[in-house]
């Protein structure tokens, strides 16, 4: 399309605005980090590293990205199974209600979190606490994984789709059992995609705060859900500030990994 | 070995065994635990709760929910609630386009990978510190005051506005991504033919790219819409006294359980209808 000079100049204009848009709070954060006073009021009366010191020091934000490390992993370890089990049942055998499974996967990530999470809270508590389990670390692994799966079944049948089943038939023409065609050629082909997933699921795990609040015990204080009780305390807010700065420094990297390792599946979209 | 190589055979040979293996845990999980305690919440929104002591009653009746449509206070948040999701859609829209054109069309080639991990980037930053960072903004004597001063005016403070423009900050990569996929996939020589014909620039943007691109838009905003909907964190961070669906059932989880469920129906219900509304218009394929 020939676009006229003023067009060209004001879509320029437009779309740095919106780059604008979504960069000028995430610095905000950066530098509020280093904001030497307890309030939020702008420009900041100067810089200062000495609140870092006193995050690192803060042992409650310190249990809580401890926690919020152990839920990523286990909520990780089972979407990684359950996910690569469904994208291989979809994307390898034709059967009834193969729409509807692969709708399903997607539900708990499409219906709002308060649904999902007081869905959850009340079964735990039919099913869990007369057998003795309260809420815990536990259920919040479970409430997690729940979501988590479809980010790695996505990765994983989108990988599947593009590398046909001929490879497995070939290894079988040659000798190799289901198992060893397994471990030497479908294995290989997913790998990266699974490291992929795996990360996104993490990713997400990592920043949850619904799910979270339903399904966690009393004394589990998973990273969001302290900064979320500590957001509106005054005397915590220089800590929060760093704590939401880390944060924006580290979502980072696992994003571009996983960019990295997967340009051709859908890691752009949650869903 | 032997006993590995048997079971290999025995696999191999019976496919419907090797698919019921695969799905059983999955199934367990998603349809059993998930799909279990959805269908229980649900059912839960007919029973009613005893109003002394705050237990639930399992007795079939209808009342939550001719309640949710005769109180006028829950009539008003449902309409505030979609009213809001929405502007957030439409904010949504109106600053995507050019940030999707220009990193689609206009960028040089070389530029445009860069811009995607730029657009990328944010949708994975922590949503509860983007929220942090809008309270940053408008709260008093922020950002948004310092930059209005200038012009005599100060920022909106947390209320309703606030609520719409952090839910906008929020979901705005879900609009970009879709609109900048559909804009880049747009053929050259479609808009070369329009300029053949004698079509300016508006006119072969009305009529040939709009129509292309707006089945991606409403793929966009069927996230725009559904997160909106769905969500309680952002009105009670920035929302001041604002009450959304998501606040309402929330804040009746405690005392009346199936007033709650009765309530979280209502999101569901509206995004189900939206989707279908969406898929006419060819969005759901362009997911």
């Amino acid at each position: 399309m020939q676009l006229s000079r003023s067009a060209r100049i004001a879509l320029r204009v437009a779309a740095g605005f919106g780059f604008a848009v979504i960069y000028v709070p995430l610095v905000l954060v950066l530098v509020n980090s280093l904001n030497p006073d307890r309030s939020a009021s702008w420009p900041p009366p100067g810089l200062t590293l000495h609140w870092w010191s006193v995050a690192w020091e803060n042992s409650g934000a310190r249990a809580a990205l401890w926690v919020s490390v152990k839920a990523g992993l286990g909520a990780t370890a089972i979407a990684l199974v359950l996910g690569t089990l469904i994208a291989f049942a979809v994307a390898r055998y034709p059967f009834f209600g193969r729409d509807a499974l692969s709708f399903v996967v997607v539900l708990p990530i499409a219906l709002p979190g308060i649904v999902t999470g007081i869905a959850l809270n009340s079964a735990f508590g039919t099913v869990l606490e007369p057998l003795g389990v309260g809420l815990g670390l536990f259920t919040v692994v479970v409430g997690h994984a729940t979501f988590c799966i479809v980010v790695v079944f996505n990765n994983v049948v989108a990988r599947l789709r593009r590398t046909s089943g001929s490879y497995e038939e070939a290894a079988m023409d040659l000798g190799a059992n289901t198992f060893r065609a397994f471990a030497d050629v479908t294995f290989p082909l997913v790998r990266s995609a699974l490291l992929a997933g795996g990360l996104l699921a993490f990713a997400l795990s990592f920043d949850e705060i619904v799910v979270t609040t339903f399904t966690a015990g009393p004394g589990i204080e998973t990273l969001p859900i302290w900064i979320f009780n500590n957001m509106t305390r005054p005397q915590q807010a220089p800590v929060v500030n760093v704590v939401a700065a880390v944060l924006v420094l580290l979502s980072v990297f696992p994003i571009y990994v996983a960019q990295r390792l997967s340009a051709d599946t859908a890691t752009g979209s949650r869903v | 070995m032997a006993l590995l190589t048997r079971t290999a055979g025995a696999l191999h040979r019976r496919p419907r065994l090797r698919l019921s293996l695969l799905l059983a845990a999955p199934l367990l999980w998603l349809a059993v635990l998930y799909l279990g305690s959805l269908t229980v919440l649900f059912v839960s929104a007919f029973w009613t709760t005893n109003s002394f002591t705050s237990e639930v009653v399992k007795v079939w009746s209808t009342d939550n929910f001719r309640e949710l449509f005769t109180t006028p206070v829950f009539r008003q948040v449902i309409l505030r609630s979609v009213g809001v999701a929405l502007a957030v859609t439409v904010l949504c829209a109106v600053i995507a386009f050019p940030v999707a054109f220009y990193t689609a069309r206009v960028a040089r080639p070389r530029w445009r990978p860069l811009l995607v991990v730029a657009i990328l980037t944010p949708l994975w930053a922590s949503y509860l510190v983007k929220v942090y960072a809008w309270r940053l903004i408008l709260s008093e004597g922020g950002l948004a005051d310092w930059m209005l001063k200038p012009f005599g005016l100060s920022g909106p403070g947390f209320g309703l506005t606030a609520a719409v423009l952090t839910l906008t900050y929020l979901w705005l990569p879900y609009m970009i991504l879709p609109i900048h996929a559909a804009l880049e996939q747009l053929p050259a020589n479609l808009l070369d033919a329009s300029a053949d014909l004698g079509a300016r620039a508006v006119r072969t943007f009305r009529s040939v790219v709009l129509p292309m691109v707006l089945p991606s838009v409403a793929a966009g905003s069927i996230f725009t819409f559904s997160l909106s909907l769905g969500d309680y964190i952002t009105v009670q961070i920035v929302g001041g006294k604002t009450q959304l669906i998501g606040n309402l059932v929330y804040s009746n989880i405690e005392l009346n359980l199936p007033m709650a469920a009765a309530l979280g129906t209502v999101p569901v219900v509206v995004i189900v209808l939206y989707l279908l509304a969406m898929r006419r218009t060819g969005a759901l394929s362009s997911l």
